[in-house]
């Protein structure tokens, strides 16, 4: 047994987390930073922060993943990171040459109380930002929220310090699509352009966290929102925010800022998810659904009811980040199945619970959400009762094996497969491909379990 | 005038430094030398264990990681709280490859795969963090029952003035088991080398010593600083056995933390990764009367030497004949492995930019298979890594490091015993056994080649460019880097998932899998057909 210390018997705790089920704000950051084009995320903090945030996007994207850090020492710690951070602008504009710096802080120095506006406008008085280029920054302290949270203080932040309006309104949409894989943004902007809609998908990592090899490396690779893309933002036509706890606050900012209506939807994962997306499109820019969306619909439809003697009935258990969770439980109550165990670390409020308590509420088993929870409190209501399916990020794999329960990998992060960053999980063909891999899980374990007589060519 | 793979080195470095503010390049400047080794066996000296320049991307980490990450983390029977803000304690869950077998503790404990946290929230910042602390011991303790409970303080903790070890000291009271504290806060010294030191002086105060049974056995040795990664310890623990070794404890690869209690009863040290685990021997000689000296179990005929170096310490001649065996046993098929690679291998370049250990060792698994070490360096080493112990007497601690606490450490009244006198201790010496000795990275590199400290990403660009090496070594966060020029990198980490690379079992998987990348095909495909001629040129087959 991987973890053969957790006990069914459920004792309270108040002070004690074990095994997380989020990480923290400043990846998040680093991660919707990475979605501007010619952008270095920059770490004011302690460098270690970095480090981890760097190879845990690394080791879940396989790809290379830049940014730069002020590497406070104990003095800085004490006395206040201007000097690192004046430092660090000036070489990186000297060595690295990119378009803008993306700025976030950690628990060091939010605790410290560093002010990054005002080290940032000391940095252009005294010349050390290049005509042209940027410095912005958004406060991410690690003692809030979650990573979701810094994912969604970041995003917010390039509306904050991009978005203007030209007075008059563009034919674009902007489309904020949460914190979702590359391949996720790219299937958002074609859904979007096969309905003929121009968009502008902020943050964007296609073709940043899955470039491609050509035997030469670029620091700052083809994708990512440009900035004069950002500036451009603000003349939209309207916006749509995906996921309300990653995009919400960057819409509700666009429509306070340069006045562009925003309409805060769930992540478009599933059928209903997807339909509540398109027809947001549909109506924001006045445009006819295409009949190739028809079909992809219709043949998601149609593979439900191909397969749906066995989904149905299932209990499953899933673990991740909130945007994510509600839509997925949305879709697999769609597949008539029963998400029974739900657990997110990330504070979500009490407003989402209820969202995700109403999504559950057809369903006959005793279901327990926790809202924030861990995984030992997860792994622990599966020991009292099992369930068919598990979903969730890398480290469910120990209770998967643990407990012989069929495994999707899903969310954030996956370090031990590929796929994540090439296939998208978002619209109908992701709703395709997330039901490939639930039925692949669920058959292969009907066939490794069945009798030599029971075994069927057919199913 | 030496020469570095037909190029100037002074052109070299110049390069290397031409980019940057002239302020950066004079501090990066002493942390780049060309390897020149004079007759009396000096090498130039390096500045290291310096402070990171901000936003010049260096592969540091910090003392947190070096502490809990390194260190502690590989013990499987201890509870580690991780207090602080979620993150820290999220990275650093199983995210080394310290491979541990629970079987072998009687109570099969084993707390690796878990993740503890006390998750600090906003609150804590404002009010304190040290009851939430108490709490989340004594729910550790509840809920899990273990024999120890070790708790790291992360950046904030020191900041808002927590005192970790008052209230590890209360709860040890309390409940009656081992609980003791680190401040290991990320900002302390420059890397994670502060948290080595800060970790050994703990396991030293703490663990130590406590218990005085004397094992079974002969030839009691210590493991010092080999940390399991890929199950390398498993193999030097096969090795061990086979030769009729006693081991004590490892530091802290495949660990329990009555090991380290007792590590004091064994008769001698030995220091894999001497960066990260120097202290504890320091102190335990002090103490205890017990020897260290350096071994290397990376690569066949380093393992062998080092073999023979134990036998010649207990000079017993069943042991050496034994390790003879083993030796004889052993190292054809090595040797065997290493000449089918060698047609592949030979003459390839490579580089190696590893912590503060393996970029000195794995030169000799390169070396057995022909290839060429052109340049290598460390993330956090000290001059004594790189120029050999014997610089230490002129290694100035610098203000950035300077907080990290020496433990004064005297002999202990009851238990301290010379395990060798100074007379037997000198004889050894003039046979070439060298106590409390280790030459360093430098001594053992070619004239010429280049050595890095706390190498950049625009100098690793730089290097690529110019020697177009034929494999890199680092870590994860440079591994895809590397790799998008067409270059494979292996990781020297993680092993990238692989080993174990120790030992003679370890050499052969190491030779596979460097053949292997190096030969790969894929590295010949990256060019398209149309790309290699642009030109079109082609009919279509109807005209």
């Amino acid at each position: 047994m991987l973890l053969r210390h957790t006990h069914p018997e459920i004792k309270p705790r108040s002070a004690l987390t074990v095994n997380p089920a989020k990480t923290c704000q400043p990846i998040g950051a680093m991660y919707a930073a990475l979605g501007i084009h010619g952008c270095l995320p920059h770490s004011h903090g302690s460098q270690g922060c970095y480090a981890y945030h760097r190879s845990a996007l690394t080791r879940h994207y396989k790809e290379p993943v830049m940014a730069a850090t002020s590497a406070f020492t104990e003095g800085a710690s004490v006395f206040g990171g201007q000097a690192n951070l004046l430092q660090a602008i000036d070489n990186i504009f000297t060595v690295y040459e990119p378009e803008v710096i993306a700025v976030h802080t950690t628990c060091l120095s939010e605790t410290i109380g560093d002010d990054i506006p005002q080290i940032v406008s000391k940095a252009r008085a005294d010349g050390r930002i290049p005509e042209g280029k940027y410095v912005f920054h958004a406060n991410t302290p690690s003692y809030v929220g979650s990573h979701v949270t810094g994912f969604a203080n970041m995003t917010k932040a390039m509306v904050d310090y991009f978005a203007e309006s030209n007075g008059r309104k563009n034919t674009t949409i902007n489309v904020i699509p949460g914190y979702v894989e590359p391949a996720d943004m790219t299937e958002v902007r074609r859904l979007a352009s096969e309905m003929g809609i121009a968009t502008i998908v902020f943050p964007d990592t296609a073709n940043v966290l899955n470039s491609a090899m050509t035997g030469k490396y670029k620091m700052f690779p083809e994708g990512g929102v440009t900035i004069a893309q950002l500036k451009q933002s603000g003349s939209s036509r309207g916006t749509i925010a995906l996921g309300t706890l990653a995009s919400g606050s960057a819409g509700l900012a666009m429509d306070a800022k340069c006045k562009v209506p925003c309409q805060t939807l769930n992540l478009p994962i599933g059928l209903h998810d997807t339909d509540l997306f398109v027809d947001a499109l549909h109506h924001m820019a006045g445009v006819n659904v295409p009949e190739s969306i028809d079909l992809e619909r219709g043949q998601l439809i149609d593979a439900i009811t191909d397969w749906h003697q066995y989904l149905y009935g299932k209990r499953v258990g899933l673990v991740g980040d909130p945007d994510q969770l509600l839509s997925l439980s949305r879709f697999l109550t769609a597949l008539d199945m029963r998400p029974v165990y739900i657990a997110t670390g990330t504070p979500a409020g009490k407003k989402y619970e209820q969202s995700l308590r109403d999504t559950l509420a057809g369903i006959p088993d005793d279901v327990q959400v926790k809202v924030p929870g861990d995984m030992f409190l997860f792994h622990q209501w599966i020991k009292n009762e099992p369930v068919d399916l598990l979903i969730g990020n890398t480290y469910v794999k120990y209770i998967a094996r643990d407990e012989d329960i069929p495994y999707v990998r899903f969310g954030f992060p996956i370090l031990d497969r590929m796929g994540h960053s090439y296939f998208p999980s978002v619209g109908y063909r992701g709703a395709l491909r997330l039901l490939e891999k639930i039925l692949d899980a669920l058959l292969d374990r009907k066939e490794r379990d069945c009798s030599d007589i029971a075994f069927e060519l057919v199913l | 005038m030496l020469a570095l793979d037909g190029k100037d080195p002074g052109t070299v470095r110049r390069k290397l430094l031409e980019k940057y503010p002239p302020k950066i390049a004079r501090k990066r400047d002493k942390q780049i030398v060309v390897n020149r080794i004079e007759p009396d066996g000096t090498v130039p000296e390096i500045q290291s264990n310096v402070r990171t320049v901000p936003g010049l991307i260096s592969q540091r980490g910090c003392c947190y990681a070096g502490c809990k990450g390194v260190v502690l983390g590989p013990t499987r029977d201890i509870i580690n709280i991780t207090h602080g803000p979620v993150g820290c304690g999220f990275y650093s869950w199983l995210t080394r490859r310290n491979q541990t077998d629970p079987e072998a503790s009687p109570d099969g404990h084993n707390f690796m795969p878990y993740c503890f946290t006390t998750d600090m929230q906003e609150e804590q910042i404002i009010f304190g963090g040290e009851k939430k602390l108490r709490q989340a011991i004594q729910e550790a303790f509840d809920n899990f029952a273990p024999k120890a409970i070790a708790v790291f303080s992360t950046c904030p903790v020191g900041l808002i003035g927590d005192d970790v070890h008052a209230v590890c000291r209360d709860m040890k009271e309390k409940l009656g088991i081992n609980v003791f504290g680190f401040s290991c806060e990320g900002y302390k010294g420059v890397s994670q080398s502060a948290g080595h030191h800060i970790a050994n002086n703990g396991i030293f105060t703490h663990v130590i010593g406590t218990d005085d049974t004397v094992r079974a056995g002969e030839f009691k040795i210590n493991l010092l600083g080999e940390y399991n990664i890929g199950g390398d310890a498993f193999e030097i623990e096969r090795i061990f056995d086979a030769c009729g070794l006693t081991l004590v404890s490892t530091f802290s690869g495949n660990s329990s933390i009555d090991q380290f209690a007792n590590a004091h009863t064994a008769d001698l040290n030995l220091i894999m990764c001497h960066r990260s685990i120097n202290y504890v021997a320091e102190m335990m000689e002090k103490k205890f009367g017990l020897p260290w000296i350096k071994i290397n179990f990376i690569g066949a005929q380093a393992t062998a030497k080092s073999l023979r170096k134990i036998a010649q310490y207990f000079d017993d001649p069943k042991l050496t004949e034994r390790v003879e065996a083993v030796i004889a046993a052993e190292l054809p098929t090595v040797e065997m492995a290493a000449a089918q690679v060698r047609p592949r291998t030979e003459g390839k370049k490579v580089m190696l930019f590893v912590g503060g250990s393996r970029a000195h060792h794995y030169q000799e698994l390169f070396s057995e298979m022909g290839m060429r070490t052109l340049s290598a360096g460390y993330e956090f080493a000290h001059r004594d890594d790189y120029e050999g112990r014997r610089v230490l007497p002129d290694i100035k601690v610098d203000a950035d490091s300077r907080n990290i606490q020496e433990l004064e450490v005297l002999p202990d009244a009851d238990r301290y015993r010379p395990r060798i006198d100074e007379c037997r201790a000198g004889e050894l010496a003039a046979q070439g056994l060298q106590f409390s000795e280790y030459d360093g990275m430098m001594t053992e590199m070619v004239q010429g080649s280049l050595i890095i400290d706390d190498i950049s990403h625009h100098e690793t660009e730089r290097m690529i460019a110019m020697f177009k090496p034929d494999l890199f070594c680092a870590g994860i966060k440079e591994k895809y880097v590397i790799q998008k020029h067409g270059i494979p990198l292996k990781q020297l980490h993680s092993y990238d998932y692989g080993g174990p690379y120790a030992g003679f079992k370890g050499a052969i998987n190491f030779y596979e899998d460097i053949d292997r990348m190096v030969s790969s095909r894929i590295w010949g495909y990256l060019k398209a057909p149309w790309q290699k001629n642009p030109e079109l040129t082609a009919k279509y087959a109807f005209e």
